[in-house]
Formats: structure tokens, C-alpha cells, sequence
């Protein structure tokens, strides 16, 4: 009986579904995910390294004293770099109240009021190739502009050399930002009878805020760590600035001066200055990324 | 029944309006550019009704309703030559401030346009635009009321414009749109692009709304034009001589415009020849 069926039923030949690494796909597969992970990790390694050196080192020396004494000379011990925070970020807020009006204006000009005009285009392009403008030269125009002009030194001329820094930034930022305001919204806000002024101060800036911010906040984070344009516009000093008509020291010259000095205090310091740094722009980043969520999404 | 004009085109029997006009829209010509999109049509408004527009693509409907506030201004090349008058005003006077003329003719547009505001701002945007003393919160509610869309939205006036469903923002436009109880309301193919719950909601609040405003609407839905409009224009568009110029063919009553059309052009559109 057994038999007789068993001949009658046709039988059907399954091919395997089981995994087998022998397979020259799965070989390929397994190749590729390797290499995928391997050459991440490698990329990520220089990062990590700087960072575990930044916490090891600079994490050593962080105190109270290295956050608010003025640097230590030649053979000193203990000291710290207040001075040089407080000129970073009042050179980065002058910068700020500089590049972010005019920024905004250039954007507003750019995206809403003549987008096409001839005007629009050719500093469109100018911006673009503002960004990618070597941040040395900025330092020497302020050098000849400002520094050479009043005689000194300042942390006018340091911010003014950052705010040429920021501004492109800024413009181009807050310029797509402005575009992605829908047409429909301006329609509905000029069918209800806004003027021109009242779309943009109304619905074009609300809307296109967090955009605007986060293209901001960005610019001054990397406004923070920039040292060739304060080298010759706020040179440094040792001291707490007193007016912003002296030279002025900053965080980013600060690590590059100490960090070549034959002194172990010094190097540590420096060390510490750059933990400091790195986490000033890694919270403005932080801060970016929050204000980028719009409140009122679709 | 058709009329010639000395340059030999058709112009349309002149419509005779049976109530009081509220926007008497004379059009001479309507330009972009060297483009003329609409020619010779005389379209009154009338007060408390709803004014149905229909035609084919390109016939200029939309061009025209854009004319009666302005919104065209916004585009460069747009030229109008005619005149809309509106309590004695012409829209198109020298002196006339054309963000004046659309606080009091309100207009909803194609799409839902909500701004990213919450549903309570988008409503009283306009009351705040102008600078409204009286209780605001009493006319938005009263707006949102109007525009049927109170109860859907009561219980999350914070919440997003953007988050609600199309044709619940389509009716949040509407209710942002009546908020500062405007004269007009021009409604550019306000269903076009909600699902059929949607249009029969949006379609009834259309009904409601004329006891209270006058409604110009555009719709390429005849269908929604004999259920919603009291007068119906119908404009064709004149491909014969190689322009893409748009005129107005006939306008009546709605019933008569459907069920015993004087055009030629008019039946064959209505029995839906063309479109």
C-alpha cells in the first residue's frame, strides 16, 4: 500500500532556503557589511580620539581657578583663562549683533522683496563664495579696515572679523529658510488684506524662524572656534578687557599660544581651554537642533 | 439673443441682476503680459447670493475672481482694464489701496492655507491685523461657529492649524476668512481638493454663509454649481482665432443656465461635450 503511494505522488524538489556562507552572494554580503562598519569606525576614530583627549586632559585641569583666573606667565603655577572666555564670547556677541540683522535684511532681500533682480543674483553668487572665503583674509581686511584705522587692537576689530565670517552664513540660511515659507501662506495672509510689510513680519519670519535660528546658532558656533581672524584684529591679552578698545584675548588664540609654550602648566591649560571650546559649540549645536523643531508642524 | 460688438467678437446678453449688487465687475480686458486672458464680461455680484463661475480650463474664471480684490496685483505683468465697482468705489481707482480692498473682500483659496499658527491664531489673525478692540475670543468662536468646524475643534484650539484634515483646514480658512465679517467672500474651487464628506460639509456652510456674506465661487464641478449657486456665469474660451482668450457666454439664473441654456456653447458644456 506504503508503496504504491509513495510512487503515485509526484515528488517535488524544494531548493534550500537555509543560510549557507559558502554561498558567493552571502560571501559578497558579508564582505561588504564588514568593510561598511570597518571604514565607519575608522572614520570616527579621529573624532573620538580628540574628544577622549579633550575629557583625559583638559578634564584634569578643570576647576574653578582655570574658569576665572587671567593666565599664568612663564614659569607661574595655577592660573586660568576667564579672561579669554569672557573675550570669546563678547567678540562672538558683537559678531552677532552685526551679521544677524544684516544677515536677515540681506535674506529678506533675496528670497521675498526682488528674488530675481540683478541685485539678488550677483550677491547671491558673492555670498556663496563669501562662505568658502579662507577665514584668514577676513582677519587681515579688519586688520587693514579697522585696526590700522583706530591704531589699536580691539575686540571691535575682532568681532567686526568674525561678523564678515557669519554674515554669509546667516544670509544664505535664513534665504532658504524664507523660501520654504509656502506660497499659499503668503497668499492667504495678502487675501486677508496684509501689505507687504505685515506678510513678512507676520507669517514669512514666524514661519520661517526655527530655520532662521538654527542657521544662526550654527554660524556662531562656528564663529567660537575661529583663531586665524582674531590673530591680528584682537591679537590677546593676559588680562580681563577693561573696554573693547584693547586687545582682547580669546579662547581659540589662548589654546594656540599655550599650547607651544616649553611650560607643563600652560599645556594643561590649553588643554582645559579646549574642553572648554568644545563644549561652548557643542551646546550652541545642541541648541540649534532644539529651536530647529517647529512648534506647529503638519 | 447675441450681440456683436464693432471688433466682431460675441459679447454676452447683458445679465440683469434682480437684487441689489454688491460688486458690479465690468471687464474690458484682462492681460498678463501680451496675454489677454479674459475679455468683455460684465459679472454683477449680488448681494446675499452665491455667484457660481463655471467654465473649461483656462477660461479665465479664476482670473477673474482674482481681480475682484486684487490678489493679481501680486503678479507683475497683470494689467486690468475695466472696472469693479464696489459701494461706489471702482477697486481699480487711482486712490484705491488695494490691502484696504481685501480686508473687506475675503478670499479662500484652492488649497487649505493655514499658517502655522495654532487654529485660535490662525482665527484671529485678521481681527488682530486690524486692530480689533472688542472681544476677540467671542468672535473667533463666532467665526468657527459660522464656518461649522466649532465642535471638530472646541476641545484643541492650541493645537496646530496644520494638524487638522483637509477639508477641516479648508473650513478653518473659511472661518479665518469670515473672522472680520468681510463684505464678499470669493471662493476660488474651494473643494478641489477635499474628499466628497468634505465638499458636502464645505458645500453647505456655502449655503449658510450667504445669509450673512456674499459669495463669488469658482468650481469646475457644475454639479456643485447647481447645488450651491443662485446665479451662475458661464465663460468660454475662444481658441478659433489662436488666442486662449476667456469671455463670458451667458449668465443667468443657475436653473435656467442648466436646464434651458440660450448658447449653443453653453449646452454643449453643460451636457458635458467639453470641459
Amino acid at each position: 500500500m506504503s508503496e504504491i503511494i509513495q510512487s503515485s505522488a509526484p515528488v517535488i524538489q524544494y531548493p534550500s532556503l537555509e543560510k549557507n556562507s559558502l554561498d558567493i552572494r552571502e560571501f559578497k554580503n558579508i564582505f561588504l557589511t564588514i568593510m561598511v562598519w570597518g571604514i565607519a569606525i575608522m572614520a570616527s576614530i579621529p573624532l573620538f580620539s580628540v574628544i577622549s583627549m579633550l575629557i583625559i586632559e583638559g578634564g584634569a585641569r578643570i576647576d574653578f581657578a582655570a574658569l576665572t583666573e587671567i593666565p599664568p606667565a612663564g614659569f607661574e603655577m595655577g592660573g586660568g583663562f576667564g579672561n579669554a572666555i569672557i573675550g570669546t564670547l563678547v567678540m562672538v556677541g558683537i559678531a552677532s549683533l552685526i551679521s544677524i540683522p544684516f544677515g536677515i535684511m540681506a535674506a529678506l532681500h533675496l528670497a521675498i522683496l526682488d528674488p530675481n533682480s540683478k541685485v539678488a543674483t550677483v550677491s547671491r553668487f558673492l555670498a556663496k563664495v563669501l562662505t568658502g572665503f579662507p577665514s584668514i583674509l577676513a582677519g587681515i581686511f579688519v586688520y587693514g579696515v579697522i585696526v590700522i584705522t583706530t591704531g589699536t587692537y580691539s575686540a571691535w576689530a575682532g568681532g567686526v572679523a568674525l561678523a564678515v565670517l557669519m554674515l554669509p552664513t546667516v544670509t544664505l540660511a535664513a534665504e532658504e529658510a524664507m523660501k520654504q515659507v509656502p506660497q499659499r501662506m503668503k497668499d492667504a495672509a495678502f487675501g486677508m488684506g496684509c501689505t507687504r510689510t505685515q506678510v513678512i513680519m507676520k507669517v514669512v519670519l514666524p514661519t520661517g524662524l526655527p530655520g532662521i535660528l538654527t542657521g544662526v546658532i550654527l554660524a556662531v558656533a562656528g564663529a567660537a572656534g575661529e583663531s586665524a581672524p582674531l590673530l591680528f584684529t584682537a591679537l590677546f591679552s593676559n588680562y580681563y578687557m577693561a573696554e573693547l578698545a584693547e586687545p582682547t584675548a580669546s579662547l581659540s588664540i589662548l589654546i594656540y599660544n599655550f599650547s607651544g609654550m616649553p611650560f607643563d602648566n600652560q599645556i594643561e591649560l590649553a588643554w582645559s581651554a579646549s574642553l572648554v571650546l568644545v563644549v561652548l559649540v557643542l551646546l550652541f549645536n545642541i541648541l540649534a537642533r532644539l529651536v530647529g523643531r517647529s512648534k506647529f508642524k503638519e | 439673443m447675441t450681440s456683436l460688438s464693432d471688433t466682431g467678437e460675441f459679447i454676452a446678453k447683458k445679465y440683469e441682476p434682480k437684487g441689489p449688487v454688491v460688486l458690479d465687475c465690468q471687464v474690458n480686458n484682462i492681460y498678463y503680459g501680451d496675454f489677454r486672458a479674459v475679455r468683455d464680461s460684465h459679472i454683477p455680484i449680488e448681494k446675499n447670493k452665491v455667484t457660481g463661475f463655471i467654465g473649461p480650463s483656462g477660461c479665465g474664471k479664476s482670473t477673474v475672481l482674482r481681480s475682484m480684490n486684487r490678489m493679481n496685483d501680486l503678479i507683475d505683468s497683470f494689467r486690468f482694464d475695466g472696472s469693479i465697482q464696489y459701494h461706489s468705489n471702482d477697486i481699480y481707482g487711482k486712490k484705491i489701496d488695494p490691502v484696504v480692498v481685501r480686508r473687506y473682500i475675503g478670499m479662500v483659496f484652492q488649497l487649505p492655507n493655514p499658517f502655522s499658527m495654532s487654529i485660535y491664531d490662525n482665527v484671529a489673525f485678521g481681527l488682530r491685523l486690524n486692530g480689533y478692540k472688542g472681544d476677540e475670543e467671542e468672535m473667533v468662536v463666532k467665526a468657527l461657529k459660522r464656518a461649522a468646524i466649532w465642535d471638530d475643534v472646541k476641545d484643541k484650539l492650541k493645537n496646530s492649524g496644520l494638524s487638522l484634515s483637509g477639508g477641516q483646514q479648508q473650513r478653518l480658512c473659511i472661518a479665518r476668512a469670515i473672522a472680520t465679517e468681510p463684505d464678499v467672500l470669493l471662493m476660488d474651487e474651494p473643494c478641489s481638493a477635499l474628499d466628497p464628506i468634505a465638499t458636502r460639509q464645505v458645500e453647505e456652510l456655502m449655503v449658510e454663509l450667504k445669509e450673512h456674506y456674499s459669495v463669488a465661487l469658482v468650481t469646475h464641478n457644475m454639479q456643485q454649481a447647481t447645488r450651491v449657486a443662485d446665479v451662475t456665469a458661464f465663460l468660454g474660451v475662444d481658441i478659433s482665432k489662436g488666442g486662449r482668450t476667456g469671455y463670458l457666454v451667458e449668465m443667468d439664473d443657475t436653473h435656467k443656465i442648466f436646464e434651458d441654456p440660450q448658447q449653443k456653447l453653453t449646452q454643449q458644456y453643460i451636457r458635458g461635450e467639453f470641459s
